[in-house]
């Protein structure tokens, strides 16, 4: 791997770019001496706080008696509605989001009033005192429940592509179908966590996990009723996100600053693992039904599908989410007609939001069941059938109007098939199959095809602040936020390449709103490929007053100067790079700077449903192997072969990890993670001894990931390419391999596996199948 | 009598001489002592991020026992010197286990990192002949969840780093652990409080039993990897606490040639090579039963008193036809295990009465056995259905048959209609199965849950029938299983 990366970082003489550094905080991180924001040295004085709830999940507040919360031990406020001095609100498109609800409850949990005590086992015990009464209603749980009550959080929307109905009147072969795909937690390690610290004039400096410090600032100081400059929000690091930090980190930090703003003492929030699994939104569960028109020979002709979603309570990111899923619904495959729906539902359940992918996995789930739809109509290989159908010279416009212009599928997919050993394996699989009653071995190979850019086109904006100093120590500020995905090691990089230093001379700081303001949420996975180029923007910019200073004073050419190993060279004079800032300094050169990025070319027009949504896309493909149990639905993960493009790596280990980590997220969020809601509104898997993320024995030994040797054809930060929410999708392979176990039962017949594909699901389709 | 906990941390005896008698480990760490290394990432035991290691003298030997912190109470480190992930690194040195995870990239966010190097400090200073291969490192860190990193560079890290047989400063000063590990060893009951409201960590049966006696109000704590969610997630607050885990000879494994008995406070850690002895399929499943945090702290005792209709343990000790002894005041009693089991929640353990011992027959002739868990992960998770076989086989008749099942009913169950209609069926006639296999029916009425359908456990409970059948005729468990094959050595403790 390094090998490889090393020679193409050598083409253009990176010294620091482009190597397997490790993660800046891993020493840290070992030793347990990376701060975290429960872990900060507490101030004097400070309030822990906990909330309390709605006991049903939708109805009407009859009556809250706080008395004896008031009264517990330790308590010092009470908090509700009634202490907001601005907008009850944390809503971060629709203002649909009360920090604490005052009459109508929408979900079970629905935060009501908050305690402020002198100690969190305090807090917790007085919220237990409190005395709520509802009428309860009869809640919409389900995607069903909403879909029969019409019970929309926002209105559909369609993308549509010439004329489907036609098309799929004309196809030889049509297949209709539906397909559950179930939600998932985050599972963040680090809960929800915040720290708001009082200042003078009513200032408030907020302490958040959140990946969105911009927009928790400005909504804090709506809610507070304070100019945003009187806010400060500050991050170093989160113990993880996934989206789940993005929009829903602001109602605690919100009750945090309220608390704060109350009593004048710092205050605390951290919540509970159950409490946090309650009372934060998910990845969107989604019902797909589709139809698909095709070719004798595999050919796509059309598609026509409806993909409702449960957004829960309120619209959060909804409408961008549903939006990416259909912008995912070709995954890489050319539809020359195409009729994609989304139906956001309103659910009496918490308020879904983004997680990793945000949409694009579930579209993609439905474009994948497509084509095995397709190959198990005509019983050809499903690869076959994918490989048929990819874009290509002739076949390149999407359903939303963008043409793909860079398909690198089909070699990339040749690379791993030939990696994985698929067409040996295949034979091996069927007379294994043929000879086994109980166990089915099943293999699949599925591409991704992710767009990069935030489908909101504003959004696609960073900022970056460097500054010098005299000892060549380089300060680095961007409005990205480190969840441990390597941004600021990447960011960092960029820098000390751009200064020809170590990277050790540059000092990775917190984010904060005061440093660089209005950023968008590090999301989308543009973290690095925006806050790279600011970064590098405002390292340009003072590297040209250097130059210029340079080649003034010594009356060189600007051509003859050169920033490599901690040194200056210009001319024939080379001298270290702290000596040459003081130089500088004496000479009044400012060693200060910001930067700006704006991704270019991108458009959307949200009326037509057409434009260039995205700068570029993330290409990826993967086969896994499974061995299934067809008596009682069992299943294990037997090898996993993945060839992933990230561009000219800015740092191969970091995305190797990042490539890793989404696949094994995405295949436990197919297989062994399950939300399951009670008729009555209640989350019953709200810990992990009940919602099971992956464990190490869940990923094969046989484990490999192969970086794609290419280079961005966009002008991104040294032509990477964006890697948080591409690998995800690379899962599905495990999915489709599953359903070609079941399928081997009884060939030529449809699979009807829903996700996750825990052994109920997987026992439910096989049964289905065999006695088809 | 003493009158306070007391713990080895950093060189120093810790005392706690007024503690709350449900204090855990990780709030004494973080909210007391204010070292924020270890992290509360789920408060229930089951995510690793809090693993701390315990160091003890147990008999002359010097163990290295990693638990979660979450729901360790400080009672149950009486004795120990307790280690976290602060105290690995010397003089600026990273340890070699923190090492390997830097050099591999085994941390992203690194909220879980500090757990999975605690996890790997004690896997890296367990003894071992030879280095130790994936399935060890795997099952070592089951209990550790990682959201970030999809495990591979962790496994690697913890490949790399126990190669070779531990050598780092802990070893290097083991004989000054050794003699202040042997300093703080006494034979003192430990009480504190008052008649009406204490915590007691007994050092004998003997005056355990006349305490519950004379308090069977009093809450009993062995493992506490139940009874610590109950303070962590229920808030719970007991006046009266009664620790096992200083009492001794109730930690005691007898190995006889008819029969292995548990003590009630012997560690599912302690008692898998024992099992495994017995039968293959009872080390797996108690190697899946938890994390190796849990398995560490939980204990057969607590397993059976808690009486949980999904315990992993008893479907299997019933199907076994294990005995339970229970003592109260003086005067004990025994009984077959599956009549300890009343209903949901409710057994036949009169009020004082504590768990003493569990007692499994050992095979006879033509004795056959078979044991499966049904989860949505296989490593760490709660059965949705647990199938128990015992049966006598007389050529290929079957002329005995003990089954029971977990998660079928409200308490862990004899499958009897199931059994009586396996007598006289044959092995080499799966339609003589049938009759059996549909009486499960007649057994169970599983219920709904998180977990699964009542219509998945009875057909899952058909299927493992079926399987054990199937298997205990002669089939290869290579062929019936997706995991835990009999054909190779299960992993145990590495």
């Amino acid at each position: 791997m390094s090998v490889q990366l090393d020679r193409r970082a050598d083409e253009l003489r990176l010294r620091v770019v482009s190597k397997p550094t490790r993660h800046d905080s891993a020493p840290k991180h070992v030793a347990g001496s990376a701060t975290f924001i429960d872990d900060m040295r507490e101030p004097e004085g400070l309030l822990h706080l906990a909330v309390g709830g709605a006991p049903c999940a939708s109805g009407q507040i009859l009556g809250v008696d706080l008395d004896a919360v008031r009264f517990a031990p330790g308590v010092v406020a009470v908090l509700t509605a009634a202490d907001i001095p601005g907008k009850n609100d944390v809503g971060p498109v629709q203002h649909d989001d009360p920090v604490f609800i005052t009459d109508r409850v929408d979900f079970r949990g629905q935060v009501v009033f908050a305690v402020a005590a002198t100690t969190r086992d305090a807090a917790r015990r007085a919220v237990k005192l409190g005395k709520i009464e509802a009428a309860s209603g009869t809640p919409l749980v389900s995607v069903d429940d909403a879909l029969a009550a019409e019970s929309h959080v926002l209105p559909d929307y369609t993308f549509r592509k010439d004329d489907t109905a036609s098309a799929l009147a004309a196809s030889p072969k049509r297949v209709k179908g539906k397909l559950r795909i179930g939600g998932q937690e985050h599972f963040y390690l680090e809960g929800q966590v915040s720290l708001a610290v009082p200042g003078e004039d009513g200032d408030i400096h907020v302490y958040a996990s959140t990946q969105h410090p911009s927009e928790l600032q400005h909504l804090l100081a709506h809610v507070l009723n304070l100019p945003q400059a009187a806010v400060i929000v500050e991050l170093r690091r989160m113990g993880g996100a996934f989206g789940g930090k993005e929009t829903q980190a602001a109602q605690w930090a919100a009750i945090a600053a309220l608390a704060a703003r109350k009593t004048g003492r710092p205050c605390k929030i951290r919540l509970d693992r159950d409490d946090d699994m309650s009372l934060t939104g998910k990845r969107h569960d989604f019902v797909a039904d589709y139809e698909v028109g095709f070719e004798t020979n595999g050919r796509i002709k059309a598609l026509e599908t409806v993909m409702a979603s449960r957004c829960g309570y309120s619209a959060d990111v909804s409408g961008a989410i549903n939006d990416r899923a259909m912008f995912h619904a070709d995954n890489a495959y050319y539809l020359p007609t195409a009729v994609i729906t989304t139906k956001r539902m309103k659910t009496n359940t918490v308020s879904n939001t983004a997680f990793r992918g945000f949409g694009g996995p579930q579209g993609m789930m439905v474009a994948e069941r497509m084509i095995d739809e397709i190959a198990w109509s005509l019983g050809m290989d499903a690869l076959d059938v994918r490989k048929l159908n990819f874009y290509g010279q002739g076949r390149s416009l999407t359903p939303y109007g963008m043409t793909v212009e860079d398909s690198i599928l089909p070699e990339l997919t040749e690379r791993c098939e030939t990696l994985s050993e698929y067409r040996r394996r295949r034979p091996e699989i069927a007379a294994f199959n043929a000879a086994s009653p109980t166990l089915k071995r099943g293999i699949a190979l599925t591409p991704v095809k992710f767009g990069i850019s935030f489908t909101t086109t504003h959004l696609n904006q960073a900022g970056a602040l460097v500054h010098l100093y005299q000892d060549g120590s380089i300060h680095l500020n961007h409005g990205g936020t480190e969840m441990g995905q390597g941004l600021n090691v990447k960011v960092a990089q960029v820098v000390a390449e751009e200064f020809g230093v170590d990277l050790d001379h540059v000092k990775i700081t917190a984010t904060t709103t005061a440093k660089v303001p209005n950023t968008s949420a590090t999301a989308a996975s543009s973290g690095a490929d925006m806050n790279g180029m600011a970064a590098k923007n405002a390292a340009a910019t003072i590297k040209d007053r250097l130059v210029t200073f340079a080649a003034d004073s010594r009356n060189v050419p600007i051509d003859q100067i050169e920033f490599r190993d901690n040194r200056v060279f210009i001319g024939n004079e080379s001298l270290g790079f702290p000596e040459f800032l003081r130089q500088a300094y004496f000479a009044r050169v400012s060693l200060s700077s910001t930067g700006f990025y704006r991704t270019p070319k991108i458009h959307w027009d949200n009326e037509l449903a057409t434009g260039r949504p995205f700068f570029y896309f993330s290409y990826g493909a993967a086969c896994s192997e499974v061995l299934v149990d067809v008596t009682t639905g069992e299943m294990k993960v037997t090898r996993v072969d993945i060839v992933h493009d990230v561009g000219r790596s800015l740092n191969p280990a970091i995305d190797i990890g990042q490539i890793e980590g989404g696949f094994v997220q995405g295949m436990g969020w197919l297989t062994t993670e399950e939300l399951v809601f009670t008729k009555d509104g209640r989350l019953s898997t709200h810990a992990p001894s009940t919602y099971k993320i992956p464990c190490s024995s869940d990923v094969p030994e046989h484990f490999r990931v192969t970086l794609w040797d290419g280079v961005n054809r966009e002008d991104t930060i040294y032509r990477s390419k964006a890697v948080g929410e591409p690998p995800l999708m690379l899962a599905i392979s495990v999915f489709a391999a599953i359903a070609d176990a079941i399928h081997s039962l009884n060939p030529g017949v449809s699979v009807p596996l829903d996700a996750p594909a825990t052994p109920e699901s997987i026992l439910r389709a096989a049964q289905a199948v065999a006695q088809h | 009598m003493r009158g306070e906990i007391r713990f080895l941390r950093r060189g120093q005896v810790v005392r706690l001489t007024a503690p709350s008698p449900t204090l855990t480990l990780l709030d004494h760490l973080r909210l007391t002592e204010r070292s924020t290394g270890t992290k509360e990432g789920c408060a229930e035991g089951d995510c690793g991020a809090c693993t701390v290691v315990l160091r003890r003298l147990r008999g002359d030997q010097i163990t290295y026992e990693p638990v979660n912190a979450c729901i360790l109470f400080a009672a149950q480190a009486d004795g120990a010197e307790v280690i976290t992930v602060e105290d690995l690194a010397k003089d600026g040195e990273l340890h070699p286990v923190q090492k390997a995870m830097v050099d591999l990239h085994g941390s992203q966010c690194g909220f879980c990192t500090p757990g999975f190097v605690m996890a790997l400090f004690a896997l890296y200073h367990q003894p071992r002949a030879m280095s130790v291969d994936r399935a060890q490192v795997n099952d070592w860190i089951a209990g550790n969840l990682c959201r970030c990193t999809g495990y591979r560079p962790i496994v690697d890290a913890g490949l790399a780093s126990c190669a070779l047989p531990a050598s780092d400063w802990f070893t290097a000063y083991e004989p000054e652990a050794r003699q202040a590990l042997a300093e703080l060893k006494d034979t003192d009951d430990i009480f504190i409080g008052t008649r009406d409201r204490f915590l007691a960590v007994p050092a004998t049966v003997l005056s355990l039993a006349k305490l519950y006696f004379a308090n069977p109000d009093a809450t009993i704590i062995a493992g506490a990897t139940d009874v610590g969610l109950w303070v962590t997630k229920q808030l719970r607050q007991f006046q009266k606490v009664i620790f096992l885990n200083r009492v001794r000879g109730l930690d005691e494994i007898e190995d006889r040639y008819d029969a292995v008995s548990f003590g009630a406070t012997v560690t599912h850690a302690q008692a898998i090579p024992y099992l495994t002895a017995i039968d293959r399929d009872l080390g797996e499943l108690m190697r899946r039963f938890a994390g190796n945090q849990v398995r560490m702290a939980g204990t057969i005792g607590g397993n059976v008193a808690n009486g949980s209709p999904i315990g992993d343990l008893p479907p299997a000790l019933i199907a076994l036809g294990a005995t339970l002894a229970l003592q109260r005041g003086e005067r004990p009693r025994t009984m077959p295990i599956e009549n300890f089991f009343l209903d949901y929640g409710k057994q036949d353990r009169q009020p004082g009465e504590f768990v003493r011992m569990v007692r499994i027959p050992k095979f006879t002739a033509g004795e056959q056995f078979r044991c499966y868990k049904i989860s949505k992960r296989f490593d760490s998770d709660i059965s949705a259905v647990m199938g128990a076989f015992k049966l006598r086989i007389d050529g290929q008749r079957i002329a005995g048959a003990r089954v029971a099942f977990g998660g079928m009913a409200a308490i862990p169950k004899r499958a009897r209609a199931t059994e009586k209609a396996l007598i006289e069926s044959r092995l080499d006639q799966p339609k003589s199965w049938d009759d059996a296999v549909a009486a499960l029916t007649e057994d169970f009425s599983p219920i709904d849950d998180m977990r699964a359908s009542a219509a998945y456990r009875l057909t899952a409970a058909r299927a493992l029938l079926r399987k054990a059948l199937t298997e205990i005729g002669g089939t290869s468990s290579r062929r019936t299983r997706v995991v835990g094959f009999r054909e190779v050595a299960g992993v145990g403790a590495a």
